[in-house]
């Protein structure tokens, strides 16, 4: 794992060292592009595990940089924007990234998302029992156990979770939540989502006002994990 | 009046600056100046125009009379001749001066002859005198010629002097206005010479009708006034120029010189005498006429009027006032006016009637009571018709034959009536019966009927009352002592009633006057746009004058607007708009009635303010306004045109200082961003700086990294300020809004600033059963996040932050409180201004926390407020109205 290979594709030279500096010093290799040409160029010679891509590119726009990858390159890809632009962000997610991080961040989650995003690639096929913390999730049988009690979860909202959990660490747009466990019909109705994720939360979280697991990403969705 | 010492009026000086500042945009006028026609005037402009054009000069000829003396003729050769144009005027053809083609044409120098011409009607201006004022003010420059009995001022003594009145005369102010007089001048043996040699008149019948003006005796005279009319001009720009260059001379300045106008032709004679007078003293010149009780007829109205206007001419200030003591009105006016001399004429003789019963006559009261004041008495001359006062005025036979009939019907009704009864009473009595009716009469007619009424009566009481009955005789001595006094009383008293009643009309005259002009000026004062003022104005000129009038107002750039204000009925042709723009660009009326462009249907007046231009208005009038009524006029405009620049001055000082609130706000900004943004720069380079330049021990490294993370937060959360202020600044707030959980809302906020709520007890209150609100989850966020940290900021530690939210009818509320120091009750209101700061010992922040938060609850269509809580602290109330979603399982 720590031979991972990120590729940096950032016009700006002071992110693109920044990046380069901090993801060095946790034992990531680096590789870098300064243009979308370039970047994709890159990946198809040197084929890394993580692309960190800037959406504010000079020479092609990011989403379209993104939907191009998303064709032939199916690794983890973790957007930069600025502030202020959901709407992009959402649009980016929904075109196929992972994830995503607005300047100025934090290394932490930095270093956080990127992980998890790695992990997702991973966790396609493997175990099916989830452990976070004190919950344990077995997808497969349909048990969630929080310190292990059992949790008595309706059926909606354990496909909230196992959804939750198989990304975890990563954010979930509020359509592909409400596409994946109510259906394409249901893309528009964050109500009831934001209903169930507060019921979900009342059963999983310890402190249910103050939420650590389940955790909302304005404007954009949910994030579960640590 | 005492005389100033000898320092020059400053108000003079500028006068002089002013009108030397003119004439350097103006064109130059040099009369040639003779004392009667032959002198050689026409010829020696020529010459001089030739030396011009051998100079290189662009001369051209405007028009030239050579009066088919050759020589004169001869001289136009080489000159560039602009042809005349012809003007049709009811089937004759008559050529006059192309003023349009000159100006067209634009010549340094245009030669004119004869100033005092009249135009033919149909030419843009009536008089050639205005033609040249015209070319002036397009900056060519004039010569010209004229002779002496032409002059206003002096057109009487000429007339006097050579028993030929000449009627084109041209005010004196454009002889003054000269830049340079040339006198032509010849001795009378020589003139004399040239009439006999044909020099002058070619025809022999003409040499024989001018004999009369050609006399030797009246040359001399004419030649001697020319000489002195040229002298007195030479002192009197001796006089300018000494005042402009400061030097202290023996002048009499500061001297005002009133003259009384009164409606006789020996008042105009009065006012030019004055003017000659102020002329040569240097004096201004005010003209007085007072109105009393005096009813004028047709004629003295006329004259009146002409007066005036001559007096206006003349540059006189006009005053008019009312009063029934000549005198003390007079010397009222004279004191407030700081008068120094006073010009009237004399009365005549004063009739032994009346000088036993007016106290004293007017001359010697005002010269008793004048105090300081000098009086010139003057002799009206051979031509002035004595206006003598008179205790009964001239009866105004005005009266329709109605009122005839109805006033000797009701005689006839009384004597019928009275015949029954006089056994009883006696016919002594009866008199006071019809001198009773003759009272009551008297109260509703002139003094026409009244008049008749009395003869009737006396007749009446004679015939049937006076014994012998039914007969005319009067055959007691007391009876015909009775008959006699009874027509005398019967005639002052129906004549001291008329006086009574035509005093109450001429006051009621004068109240509506003074009503209307308070009704405008309120009206004026109340318009708040411009569209308004000219509403009123329109409406107050249609009630007093009964014309309708039509704005055209300028552009804001100078020139005249093309439609004119409420455009409506029929707009202006051309020609008359063009009529507008002339009376526009020269300032003074043109039109129907007036000396300039007389055959249009409208009236162009300008509008003038007091400083500005602000357009012109026309009218219809169905006859010309007489002298006071186009005084009144003027006021009137005076008030709309003063009201109107006010209104224009008030916009643009209006716009000036938006500019200089924004300038300020701009100023005010870009301090408070640079002194922001050093502060945490300055933090990271030092921190940085030090870092890079030793090693330091772990505990201090981690304190410099420490100060760089903050002062990076500071920065960044200034940037999200300013970028916030200008969305709400250029209104590219655009909410999406979708479901929010409120618990999410808070909890984003405080996980934020989860450092800075350490030292406080948080609290959040958010109901079981709150529902879904619909809201802008990232600006609701920015909104608490500001109010949060502002908490943090300035709530001494331990203290509590709460943060609390319900549904309450319809509305979201939220509400963000501290235990900190609260707002200063003064300040309230003002706390959601950009830029508010409150007096704390820890500043820092640009002070748009505030005002951006409540932008984004606006946004929302929410409100939001602040008040100091009971027991300190401030609380901040949020309402949206917003739409509720329970939804249930």
């Amino acid at each position: 794992m720590n031979t991972d290979t990120i590729l940096i594709v950032d016009d700006e030279t002071q992110i693109r060292r920044l990046l380069e500096i901090t993801l060095s010093a946790s034992g990531y290799k680096t590789i870098e592009a300064s243009t979308g040409k370039e970047g994709l160029l890159m990946v198809a010679s040197h084929q890394p595990s993580l692309i960190i891509l800037d959406l504010g590119l000079p020479d092609i726009d990011g989403i379209d940089v993104l939907k191009n990858l998303r064709e032939w390159f199916h690794k983890p890809i973790i957007i930069l924007s600025v502030r202020n632009s959901e709407e992009d962000i959402v649009h980016a997610l929904d075109k196929g990234a992972n994830d995503y991080l607005t300047k100025p961040f934090r290394t932490g989650e930095l270093l956080a998302r990127i992980r998890a995003s790695l992990r997702q690639g991973q966790t396609a096929n493997d175990t099916p029992i989830f452990q976070i913390g004190d919950l344990s999730v077995d997808v497969a049988n349909h048990i969630a156990k929080k310190k292990d009690e059992l949790l008595d979860l309706t059926p909606t909202e354990f496909s909230l979770l196992s959804l939750f959990v198989k990304n975890q660490g990563c954010v979930l747009t509020h359509q592909y939540i409400l596409k994946e466990v109510w259906g394409y019909g249901y893309v528009e109705q964050t109500q009831y989502l934001r209903v169930f994720v507060a019921q979900l939360r009342k059963k999983i979280e310890d402190n249910p006002t103050k939420p650590t697991l389940l955790v909302t990403e304005s404007g954009i969705g949910y994030r579960f994990g640590l | 009046m005492k005389m100033e010492e000898n320092r020059p009026d400053p108000d003079k000086l500028l006068t002089s600056i002013n009108q030397e500042e003119e004439t350097k945009k103006r064109g130059k006028l040099k009369i040639f100046f003779g004392m009667s026609p032959g002198v050689g005037k026409t010829y020696s402009m020529l010459q001089t125009a030739h030396i011009d054009l051998s100079k290189g000069v662009d001369v051209v000829v405007g028009y030239i009379e050579s009066h088919n003396r050759p020589e004169t003729s001869a001289l136009l050769e080489g000159l560039e001749i602009i042809p005349r144009t012809k003007i049709e005027y009811k089937g004759t053809s008559l050529e006059e001066m192309d003023l349009d083609a000159i100006i067209l044409r634009h010549p340094y120098l245009v030669l004119v002859d004869e100033l005092a011409h009249t135009n033919a009607e149909g030419s843009r201006h009536a008089k050639r005198y205005q033609d040249i004022q015209e070319l002036l003010d397009n900056g060519i420059n004039v010569y010209t010629t004229v002779n002496i009995q032409h002059l206003e001022s002096r057109n009487d003594t000429v007339a006097q002097i050579t028993g030929v009145t000449v009627k084109e005369t041209i005010p004196d102010e454009l002889f003054e206005m000269a830049d340079d007089v040339e006198l032509i001048d010849i001795t009378p043996n020589v003139l004399l010479d040239r009439l006999a040699e044909g020099k002058i008149y070619g025809l022999p019948e003409s040499r024989e009708a001018a004999k009369n003006f050609f006399r030797k005796g009246n040359i001399t005279a004419l030649r001697e006034m020319s000489l002195r009319l040229v002298a007195d001009r030479v002192d009197k720009q001796l006089k300018s120029y000494m005042q402009q260059k400061q030097i202290a001379g023996p002048w009499k300045s500061g001297l005002h010189l009133l003259v009384l106008v009164g409606p006789s032709k020996s008042s105009a004679k009065l006012i030019r005498w004055a003017k000659n007078l102020s002329y040569t003293m240097g004096a201004d010149l005010v003209a007085l006429h007072v109105e009393n009780t005096q009813v004028l007829n047709e004629e003295q109205q006329e004259q009146l009027s002409k007066n005036i206007d001559l007096a206006r001419e003349f540059g006189a200030e006009v005053i008019i006032t009312s009063g029934s003591d000549l005198v003390s009105t007079t010397l009222d006016i004279a004191h407030k006016e700081n008068i120094t001399h006073i010009i009237i004429g004399k009365s005549g003789k004063q009739s032994f009637f009346s000088s036993l019963f007016s106290r004293d006559n007017f001359v010697n009261r005002l010269l008793k009571e004048s105090g300081e004041i000098d009086i010139y008495v003057i002799e009206p001359g051979f031509e002035a018709k004595q206006y003598k006062r008179k205790l009964v005025s001239y009866p105004d036979f005005s009266s329709s034959y109605k009122h005839y009939i109805i006033a000797f019907l009701a005689v006839l009704s009384t004597v019928l009536l009275c015949l029954p009864i006089v056994r009883e009473t006696g016919y002594q009595s009866i008199s006071f019966i019809l001198l009773f009716v003759i009272l009551i009469l008297s109260m509703f007619f002139r003094l026409g009927p009244i008049m008749m009424a009395s003869a009737v009566s006396a007749v009446a009481w004679d015939f049937f009352f006076i014994t012998p009955q039914y007969t005319l005789k009067i055959t007691q001595p007391e009876d015909l002592l009775a008959f006699c006094m009874f027509f005398a009383v019967a005639l002052v008293t129906g004549t001291l009633t008329a006086k009574v009643r035509k005093q109450e009309r001429l006051t009621r005259k004068r109240a509506e006057k003074t009503n209307a002009l308070f009704h405008l000026t309120k009206q004026l004062a109340n318009a708040e746009n411009t569209k308004k003022i000219l509403e009123v104005s329109k409406e107050d000129i249609n009630n007093y004058f009964g014309v309708d009038a039509y704005f055209l107002l300028q552009d804001g750039e100078g020139r005249l607007k093309k439609k004119q204000q409420n455009a409506k009925p029929g707009d202006f042709t051309e020609s008359e708009y063009s009529i507008a723009q002339w009376v526009f660009k020269h300032s003074k009326k043109a039109g129907k009635y007036t000396d300039t462009l007389s055959l249009s249907e409208y009236t162009f007046y300008p509008l003038k303010g007091m400083k500005t231009k602000a357009g012109v208005v026309a009218i219809k009038p169905k006859k010309k306004f007489n002298g006071e009524t186009e005084l009144f006029w003027d006021t009137f405009l005076t008030q709309i045109s003063n009201t109107l620049e006010h209104h224009d001055l008030a916009q643009q000082a209006k716009k000036a200082n938006l500019l200089d609130e924004s300038d300020k706000l701009y100023k005010t900004l870009f301090n408070s961003i640079s002194h922001e943004l050093r502060i945490p720069i300055a933090t990271i380079m030092g921190a940085s700086d030090t870092l890079l330049a030793d090693s330091h021990p772990e505990k201090v490294r981690k304190e410099l990294y420490n100060e760089i993370l903050t002062a990076s937060g500071r920065l960044n959360r200034l940037v999200e300020n300013l970028l916030n202020i200008s969305r709400l600044e250029t209104g590219k707030i655009t909410l999406h809004t979708d479901w929010c959980d409120m618990n999410d809302l808070f909890n984003k906020v405080t996980d934020n600033l989860r450092d800075e709520l350490k030292p406080y007890r948080l609290d959040i209150v958010v109901p079981q059963t709150m529902p879904l609100v619909k809201l802008d989850f990232g600006l609701m966020e920015q909104v608490l996040h500001n109010l949060v940290y502002n908490s943090c900021k300035y709530s001494t530690p331990g203290t509590s932050i709460r943060l609390k939210s319900f549904y309450d009818n319809e509305y979201l509320i939220i509400q963000e409180m501290d235990r900190g120091p609260g707002f200063p009750p003064d300040t309230l209101p003002f706390v959601f201004n950009k830029f508010f700061k409150t007096e704390h010992k820890t500043t820092g922040g640009l002070g748009l926390g505030l005002s951006i938060a409540k932008g984004f609850v606006e946004a929302h269509k929410g409100t939001i407020s602040v008040e100091n809580r009971q027991n300190g602290g401030a609380r901040f109330t949020i309402k949206i109205p917003t739409k509720i979603s329970y939804i249930n399982e």
